[in-house]
């Protein structure tokens, strides 16, 4: 036994911290969340880890004004999912604007950030969330 | 030879106006202000932290210097608001920003310089090629307590720091340390605010350190201001960088472009090394940057740096402090009281 | 081959839905089954087993172990008895399971119960609870509420075929004006569109009065195989077709977060079971927990095409008297949504109508009848169609 959440925290470092997904090389199919098989190859399919670029478009959202009581400082925030640009959809929060602001097609990156804590004296869940691209003095795209 | 071979900044997107604040404890915002030399301040947003802060400064200090993750062989967070207080942060950013676990790490404390303690750590390392490359980073999400002076300064940000000898963007000629038993500022186990000696933190504590620890710099290394492009002090608010650079005969606009407290506040660990930052985006090669960080408790650490050509290949690729600077939405003092958990829930 | 039994519906009991303070999980769930046993004629001693779709009676209650509990409760001795769970869909897969066991032989005549105690918890924790529905690690986790799923698929259906915030409400409108007649319904009052379209918003651009409500109640059914039912009553109610599907238990995976495929899968192949078109279906029982999932499952059964749910709105063609009349019982947005009882009393509102029993709310001269529960944003969709 673990003290809550302890575990689960844990096992999904790598997927939370840095968007590690698999990738089937039978079907050349991207998954994330990671998958434990194929649901296109079953026992055919060959999964390998695989870390996602980390940009996408945001597909579909909501503000979220009615809020569980561990999110209620950030209330209204906004949920979407966000299709990568490897292909999979994941539901994560957009911060770094405005909630207003936010727009299905919104070009998105990855940032990090505190997704949940476990109470005042628990463990703290650090993980991904989008933004919207920022102005980078000097880039060429720019 | 050693030196930084990447750096990058975060710097929370929130603001609150020094006025704003002053409002609320019924004192004169402008006033105030100008006193302090700063206008504004950064605050973190409700899901971020110093774990999370870190990590976005490491981040583009990875992408800047274009190294893998996986050579860095040691990791040092600098902060006085880490978020456990058993539990490091360096271990949540190496595994953030993708290191191997084949490396060491540690989390520091020196109020406001534990940052460039780590830089002092890392180059040991990597000059005694005990490392390939070190990551320190400065970080807070300082507090002050409501009502207080500190609270129109405590400010939240960070700046981390590659130390390397493959290429570096700027070399790192020198570094002197002073240290006393000084008790201008100290939060105890448990406290949510630290406390502070009132004009005590000025004279035998921020102005004394710097002072001596640049005098030192100066003296071991044999230069002079004159030697110097840019000056970096640490700036726990907007007028004692400015005072003590009249007081070391550092012409006005040697120091300008550090000055990054008047938009974003005293970011602490991440004070200095921001202002470095600053610095660091808008030099020239073969320009000598001159830095001295402050911690209470007390102590300075003292760089004199060099930039090398192999900077102009990193620029464009990760925000500059300007870019964070800019990018910022205004909260009233009831939100800022809120996202700093100082409304109890 | 053997020929497989027929299975008919005998008896139908439910309880009140709504905030029964005074209460508990057990009191409703017993009521629930005496009536229907009542309603059927059957005697206890024939009962040969139980099966209750719940979804999260530990949750919500503290209580798991239903099954033994309702044999208890009910002096019903030492027949058979379990929970089965499907998030939402409980209720319909409690059906499903007594459906399968009759048909196959194994029991003749048995109680079927769907319950659920929600408002003895706080709302944050029946927030949490509902969002156990989703999945939890990928959606729930990161701060999307059950409301927000929903929202998501709203925003994406506007995004795509111009549905309107219009149409949300006018599916809150029309469901609350048939609960108007219906007795166990937890609001039983008309709500203009007006009110609807002001109320406040949850998780944009879904509003409190877009969003079923917090309930308790229980529902039960007494089923039993073709042959015993003559037994029992003049007027059985047949199971003319049962079928269930799935699909990925995140809303992020789906092929199309417009369409439940599920649904779709699921309503065609119990259509081509019963031997039956959707034109000849006369009334409909869809989940909508949210009004987005009416607008959703209109299309998604065949009674328009896709993206036009909105439209179907727009021209009345889901009331009472018109061609496709949905949800008179209120539907889960009026009549309640005590998650487990939800399934079973779909099918009970069907029973009522397909017997002539629904009063205000009758469709005239109703012969065909379908019920769709979901459960989750999708994951899982269970149909029913019902004939007299």
């Amino acid at each position: 036994m673990a003290e809550h959440g302890v575990a689960q925290i844990w096992r999904k470092i790598p997927s939370m911290y840095n968007v590690i997904g698999n990738h089937c090389t039978t079907c050349d199919t991207f998954y994330f969340p990671p998958r434990p098989v194929c649901p296109k190859c079953r026992r055919k399919g060959h999964l390998e880890d695989h870390k996602f670029k980390g940009l996408g478009i945001v597909h579909t959202f909501s503000i979220v004004r009615q809020a569980p009581d561990d999110f209620k400082t950030q209330a209204p925030y906004v949920v979407a999912q966000v299709q990568l640009d490897e292909g999979p959809r994941l539901t994560t929060q957009i911060v770094n604007c405005e909630v207003t602001d936010v727009y299905i097609g919104m070009r998105v990156r990855v940032c990090f950030r505190k997704i949940t804590e476990f109470g005042h004296a628990g463990l703290i869940l650090y993980g991904f969330k989008f933004e919207p691209t920022m102005k980078v003095t000097g880039h060429p795209d720019r | 030879m050693v030196g930084i071979v990447g750096y990058g900044v975060y710097i929370p997107r929130y603001r609150i106006k020094t006025t704003d604040i002053a409002d609320v404890w019924g004192e004169n915002g402008e006033a105030v202000a100008q006193g302090l030399g700063v206008f504004e301040k950064s605050l973190p947003g409700p899901d971020e932290d110093v774990a999370t802060i870190a990590t976005e400064a490491a981040r583009n200090a990875v992408k800047f210097g274009k190294v893998d993750a996986k050579h860095i062989g040691a990791v040092y967070v600098g902060s006085e608001s880490h978020p456990y207080a058993v539990k490091p942060t360096g271990t949540i950013v190496a595994s953030a920003i993708g290191c191997s676990t084949e490396l060491t790490c540690a989390d520091l404390e020196f109020a406001c310089k534990a940052g460039t303690a780590g830089i002092q750590t890392c180059m040991g390392l990597v000059q005694s090629k005990m490392v390939k490359i070190g990551l320190a980073i400065g970080a807070d999400t300082a507090q002050g307590r409501p009502g207080d002076a500190l609270e129109y300064s405590a400010a939240a940000g960070g700046a981390a720091y590659l130390i390397g000898e493959e290429n570096p963007v700027a070399t790192i000629e020198r570094t002197v340390s002073v240290t006393s038993d000084t008790p201008d500022f100290w939060r105890r186990e448990g406290e949510d605010f630290p406390s502070h000696g009132a004009r005590f933190t000025g004279e035998p504590a921020y102005f004394r350190h710097v002072e001596d620890c640049a005098k030192l710099l100066f003296r071991t290394t044999g230069t002079s201001v004159d030697d110097f492009d840019y000056f970096v002090f640490h700036m726990p608010n907007g007028k004692f960088p400015v005072a003590v650079g009249k007081q070391l005969d550092v012409p006005a606009e040697k120091l300008e472009d550090s000055l990054v407290v008047r938009q974003i506040g005293n970011t602490y660990s991440g004070s200095a090394m921001i202002g470095l930052a600053r610095v660091l985006d808008v030099s020239k090669p073969g320009d000598r940057i001159f830095v001295i960080s402050y911690g209470s408790g007390a102590g300075s650490d003292g760089f004199t740096i060099r930039v090398e050509d192999e900077i102009l290949g990193h620029r464009g690729e990760v925000p500059t402090v300007d870019d964070y600077i800019q990018r910022k939405v205004y909260v009233s003092y009831a939100i800022y009281a809120k996202y700093k958990h100082t409304i109890n829930m | 081959m053997t020929v497989k039994k027929r299975v008919a519906i005998v008896g139908v009991g439910i309880s009140k839905f709504g905030e029964l303070w005074d209460k508990s999980l057990r009191d409703i769930t017993l009521e629930a089954g005496m009536y229907a046993i009542f309603d059927s004629g059957v005697a206890g001693k024939d009962i040969e087993a139980i099966c209750i779709g719940n979804m999260s009676a530990g949750r919500f209650t503290g209580q798991e172990h239903l099954g033994a509990l309702a044999a208890d409760m009910g002096g019903l001795g030492h027949i058979p008895a379990y929970s089965v769970e499907a998030a939402c869909a409980s209720g319909g897969a409690a059906v499903r399971q007594a459906y399968m066991a009759i048909r196959s032989g194994e029991h003749d005549v048995m109680l079927v119960l769907g319950c659920e105690k929600m408002s003895d918890v706080n709302q944050s924790e029946a927030m949490r609870t509902m969002g156990v529905a989703s999945d939890w690690e990928w959606e729930g986790i990161f701060g999307a509420t059950f409301p927000a799923l929903y929202a998501f698929i709203a925003r994406r259906h506007m995004h795509e075929y111009g549905t309107t915030e219009t149409h949300l409400a006018q599916v809150t409108v029309k469901n609350h004006k048939n609960a108007e007649h219906n007795p166990w319904a937890q609001f039983q009052k008309a709500v203009p569109l007006d009110v609807v379209m002001k109320s406040g918003l949850i998780a944009d651009p879904i509003r409190i009065l877009h969003s079923s409500p917090i309930s308790d109640g229980a529902a039960g059914l007494l089923m039993c195989s073709e042959e015993k039912a003559k037994q029992f009553t003049d007027t059985p109610i047949y199971i003319e077709a049962s079928t269930q599907s799935s699909d990925t238990l995140a809303l992020h995976d789906r092929r199309d977060i417009c369409t439940m495929d599920a649904a779709v899968v699921s309503s065609r192949e119990a259509l081509r079971k019963a031997g039956l078109t959707i034109d000849n279906i006369d009334v409909f029982e869809l989940h909508d927990s949210f009004t987005i999932g009416e607008i959703v499952l209109t299309e998604d059964v065949g009674i328009t095409q896709k993206g036009n749910g909105g439209k179907l709105l727009d021209e009345g063609l889901t009331e009472i008297g018109a061609k496709y009349p949905v949800n008179p019982s209120g539907g889960l947005k009026a009549r309640g949504h005590p998650i487990g009882a939800t399934g079973v009393a779909q099918i009970v509102e069907l029973v009522f109508q397909l017997r002539g029993d629904a009063e205000k709310r009758q469709v005239s001269g109703a012969e065909k009848a379908m019920a769709v529960n979901i459960g989750g944003t999708g994951a899982t969709s269970i149909v029913h169609i019902l004939g007299r």
